[in-house]
């Protein structure tokens, strides 16, 4: 038997897709005992498998023998507006996710790159926040808990889906972030806000070292903005870098920052865009980063991101760049050979400052590894991890390089 | 226990920051729950994050179990240590080793107290916004360990929100560099900074530890809304969060929680013939903004059947109103001889429901309870007041306990928010965790931990989890 005969008596025929221009037989799984099913019996026959959402996001280049596509659980069980929270299985799409929680008036403050059918698992197993980040936070603060798969095929709880949680071990902030590579997330249980009643963007265009200046003085003057991005002319399809600013939440509270936005704007002058141009705005941000072939981000702090956008440019050119300086995020889009990945790295290690790659082509990504030069201690403890949640090395992904 | 690990303790530590006398050893015989017990054979009081060091490589090489404690304010049983264990206290590691205003953030030693960190960030407009009701005398380590939360923590997160980067120093000696200053994962690896908050102290000792300031709000609405069943003020907290705003702080208290505060010393002049009260706080940098949420609520508040709604005239006003709250607990101390602070979580569309069954229970079991806790998070505190010297009354808290927390799991909550399962909730773990994720935990643990030389029996309830394999490679220490 071939292993697509095999997945098909385990699964049936309807879980078997289409196979990519790879090649590699790519199999739906219809619910989370069935990714159980197939990683069990993976493990046990010794398959390698690539885990893949939608696909818009990462390359589909992975060498494996079966590509597991999240994409059918597309469920959401649950949506409760009285308490802000969601539980959605891991291969609904953000836009459908996003559309859903709206019509029950409810609001998942994450901005994540990537285009609109972007699944949720794949924004979780990644952490690739987005502009929002600078007033919500990082992917994880956004869950309550995960179900996931192991590369053995057990199903593993974590968390829950209640505000505050501390029983057991935090698991669930082990897979945000983890790439898959501590199993594949099944089903999210999500922290929700209520859909901001005034959400309006300024936008201010100059130099890049005036507009850094700026997001500084907005921050010290102590305005909340939900976003505060700088983005390199090519990324915002403008003539010189752009400083946007996104307030979003009660009328009062941002009728309040918008008169201190006046205020900490060095003399430039902000203008607002209508909401259909703050959409496109931030959409073709969030879309200009999944069509290069590299991407990846680094974080360091605040007061560090002129030097590092510096470092960036000398070393990569600054043509895709867009920075939440405020949180000391960078996110860099274009291409890059593995050698100068591999250098960045290195040089960035050594000023405390990680880079995680996000996406990149086999080639590049097997080589550099999504992870690496990892600070003391931290490489045996990742490996240890790794081995207990896929201990035949099932899940094909490029933690640490090749 | 080893002949001679007393005299090699004493010799990195100096006699007298050891321990060994029964009656001195007693003293650390407890944490802040009165129901668990254990003496632990010797305590050491390390004074540098060297002598840290040396002291936990010496116990590695010997194999000896140990128990990292910081005030020991815990209220899960967490900080005791068997016979057999050496309690190692953390509490002279109390430096604050750096401000970094620029970037909001700080560097402290594991056992700076709660409060002193907000105190001396105050000067610099910041604050470290977890305000556990312990934190004059807890430390950021016992905090980092147990995922500490409080009061404010509704709109500024819980302590896992505001840790940056870790020190940890492993069960066997070896040192490793979680996070990074920017808060990134290390290496842009998984975010074990996340894992390790929370892990009770079963995944090393965190030795440096760098935690996220937020600015100090400039403006501040107390309100306090007083109800004539504890029912109508759960639905006013639905109310409150339903309609999108999020308060810095939204507390409850029940009426036997009120008076025990109107009869102390903390008296903060809350209406003693209320079923319940809720002590809402507004905060933000624009006080016109701050203001019109205040209204906001305030209006919510008496929509959903307040009696009275009052805002705080003053600062000192304000303080009053927070003291009562924050000392609310010890304040209970005197309702009898022992009290057991109870910690779950439920949906807060559930408060209004899991309150009624709470206080049906009570009455049951003839027992004492009173709520005071975290509304806006939905996280519970029914706190029983009885005499431990009774053994049927004891019988009766447990068995109540375990229904109260049956409860909060039917209602889709869980067994602890903020206090940890320590060795308390070690048999509720099994209701809310199947064999397998239980079995994952333990593996995890062993990754860091691989004998599970520390903080040993805690968290993980050893007999329901099904076998994992997991493996590290071992470090040189
Ligand atoms: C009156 C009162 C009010 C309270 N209010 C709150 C509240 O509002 N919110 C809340 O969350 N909690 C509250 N608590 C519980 C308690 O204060 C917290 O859990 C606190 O975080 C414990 O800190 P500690 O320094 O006392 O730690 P300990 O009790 O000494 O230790 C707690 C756990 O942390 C581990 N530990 C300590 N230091 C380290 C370290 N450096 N590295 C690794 N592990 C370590 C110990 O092994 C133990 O498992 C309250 C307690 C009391 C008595």
């Amino acid at each position: 038997m071939t292993i697509l005969d095999k997945v098909t008596a385990l699964l049936g025929e309807g879980a078997v897709l289409e196979a990519g221009t790879d090649r590699v037989p790519r199999v739906a799984p219809g619910s989370p005992d069935a990714v159980a099913l197939l990683l069990g019996t993976a493990h046990q026959e010794g398959w390698r498998v690539r885990i893949e959402g939608a696909g818009t996001w990462l390359q589909s280049d992975a060498p494996a023998d079966l590509a597991l596509t999240t994409r059918r659980l597309d469920r959401v069980p649950a949506i409760e507006p009285s308490d802000l929270t969601a539980t959605a299985e891991a291969g609904i799409g953000l836009d459908q996710l996003r559309q859903q929680l709206a019509d029950r008036g409810a609001w998942l403050a994450i901005d994540p790159p990537g285009l609109a059918g972007r699944t949720l698992g794949s924004v979780v197993a990644t952490a690739t926040a987005g502009p929002l980040r600078h007033g919500f936070g990082p992917i994880k603060d956004h869950l309550l808990g995960v179900t996931f798969v192991t590369g053995d095929g057990r199903m593993v709880q974590s968390g829950g889906r209640v505000m505050k949680n501390v029983a057991g071990y935090d698991l669930t902030r082990l897979q945000a972030g983890g790439f898959g590579a501590f199993g594949v997330i099944v089903l999210v249980h999500l922290r929700l806000r209520t859909l901001p009643r005034a959400d309006i963007t300024y936008v201010l265009e100059g130099a890049r070292e005036d507009l850094t200046q700026v997001g500084e003085d907005i921050a010290a003057a102590g305005l909340t903005p939900a976003a505060l991005e700088l983005v390199s002319p090519a990324l915002a399809r403008r003539e010189r870098w752009v400083l946007a600013v996104r307030l979003a939440g009660s009328p009062a509270l941002v009728a309040a920052d918008e008169a201190g936005l006046g205020a900490a704007s060095g003399g430039g002058r902000f203008t607002p865009l209508r909401a259909e141009e703050a959409h496109a705005f931030w959409m073709r941000l969030a879309e200009g980063f999944a069509v290069r072939p590299v991407t990846f981000r680094i974080g360091g702090v605040p007061t560090a991101s002129d030097e590092l956008l510096d470092l960036l440019q000398h070393q990569l050119g600054d043509e895709w760049i867009s920075a939440s300086p405020a949180a000391g995020a960078i996110r860099w889009t274009g291409d890059a050979s593995i050698d100068r990945l591999q250098r960045l790295r290195r040089t960035l290690a050594g000023l405390e400052v990680p880079l995680t790659l996000e996406r990149a082509p086999w080639p590049q990504r097997g080589a550099v590894g999504h992870f690496g030069a990892y600070r003391e201690g931290v490489g045996p403890l990742v490996a240890g991890l790794r081995r207990t949640f896929d201990p035949g090395g099932a899940l094909v992904v490029a933690t640490e390089g090749t | 226990m080893f002949p001679t690990l007393a005299r090699d303790l004493a010799a990195i530590v100096g006699e007298t920051h050891l321990r060994q006398a029964r009656a001195e050893r007693v003293t650390y015989s407890m944490d802040g729950l009165p129901t668990h017990r254990r003496v632990p054979d010797l305590v050491v009081l390390p004074g540098s994050r060297e002598e840290v060091i040396a002291v936990v490589r010496l116990l590695a090489a010997l194999g000896v179990p140990f128990v990292p404690r910081g005030a020991g304010t815990g209220l899960s049983g967490g900080a005791l240590a068997d016979e057999g264990s050496v309690l190692l206290v953390l509490t002279r590691l109390n430096r604050i080793l750096e401000i970094d205003k620029n970037n909001r953030r700080a560097v402290v030693e594991p056992g700076v107290v709660n409060a002193k960190l907000g105190a001396a960030a105050k000067p610099h407009g910041l604050q470290y916004a977890p305000d556990p009701s312990s934190q004059s005398a807890c430390t950021i380590g016992g905090n980092v360990a147990e995922n500490a939360g409080g009061p404010h923590c509704l709109k500024y997160g819980v302590t896992a929100n505001h840790i940056l980067a870790l020190e940890v120093l492993l069960a066997d000696g070896s040192l490793v560099e979680l996070g990074s200053p920017g808060g990134e994962p290390g290496g842009g690896g998984p975010d074990l900074v996340g894992v390790f908050v929370g892990s009770e102290g079963n995944f090393g000792v965190a030795t440096k530890i760098t935690v996220r300031l937020t600015p100090l709000p400039r403006a501040i609405r107390t309100l306090l809304a007083d109800f004539s069943s504890i029912r109508t003020a759960g639905e006013a907290v639905s109310a409150i969060i339903a309609a999108g705003i999020v308060p810095a702080a939204l507390e409850m208290m029940d009426q036997s929680c009120i008076c025990a505060v109107e009869d102390s010393v903390y008296a903060a002049g809350y209406p003693r013939d209320a079923a319940a009260i809720l002590l809402v706080e507004l905060d933000g940098r624009d006080t016109g903004a701050v203001e019109a949420e205040a209204d906001a609520v305030a209006d919510l508040l008496r929509k959903a059947g307040a009696r009275s709604v009052r805002t705080a005239a003053s600062e000192a006003e304000r303080e009053r109103l927070w003291q009562g709250r924050k000392k609310a607990f010890g304040a209970m101390g005197r309702l009898s001889r022992d009290l057991v602070v109870q910690d779950a979580v439920v949906p807060r569309s559930a408060l209004p429901h899991v309150l009624d069954t709470i206080s049906t229970i009570a009455k049951n079991y003839g027992l004492v309870v009173s709520n005071v806790f975290h509304a806006g998070d939905g996280n519970l505190h029914p706190n029983i007041s009885f005499d431990a010297t009774n053994p049927t009354l004891k019988h009766s808290v447990e068995v109540a306990s375990a229904e109260i927390m049956a409860t909060c799991i039917a209602a889709g909550g869980t067994i602890t928010g903020e206090h940890g399962v320590g060795i308390d909730k070690l048999r509720y773990m099994p209701l809310i965790f199947d064999a397998e994720s239980l079995g994952a935990m333990l593996a995890v643990r062993r990754v860091f931990d691989p004998d599970e030389r520390v903080n040993p029996g805690k968290v993980v309830p050893l007999h329901a989890c099904r076998e994992w394999v997991s493996a590290r490679p071992r470090a040189v220490a």
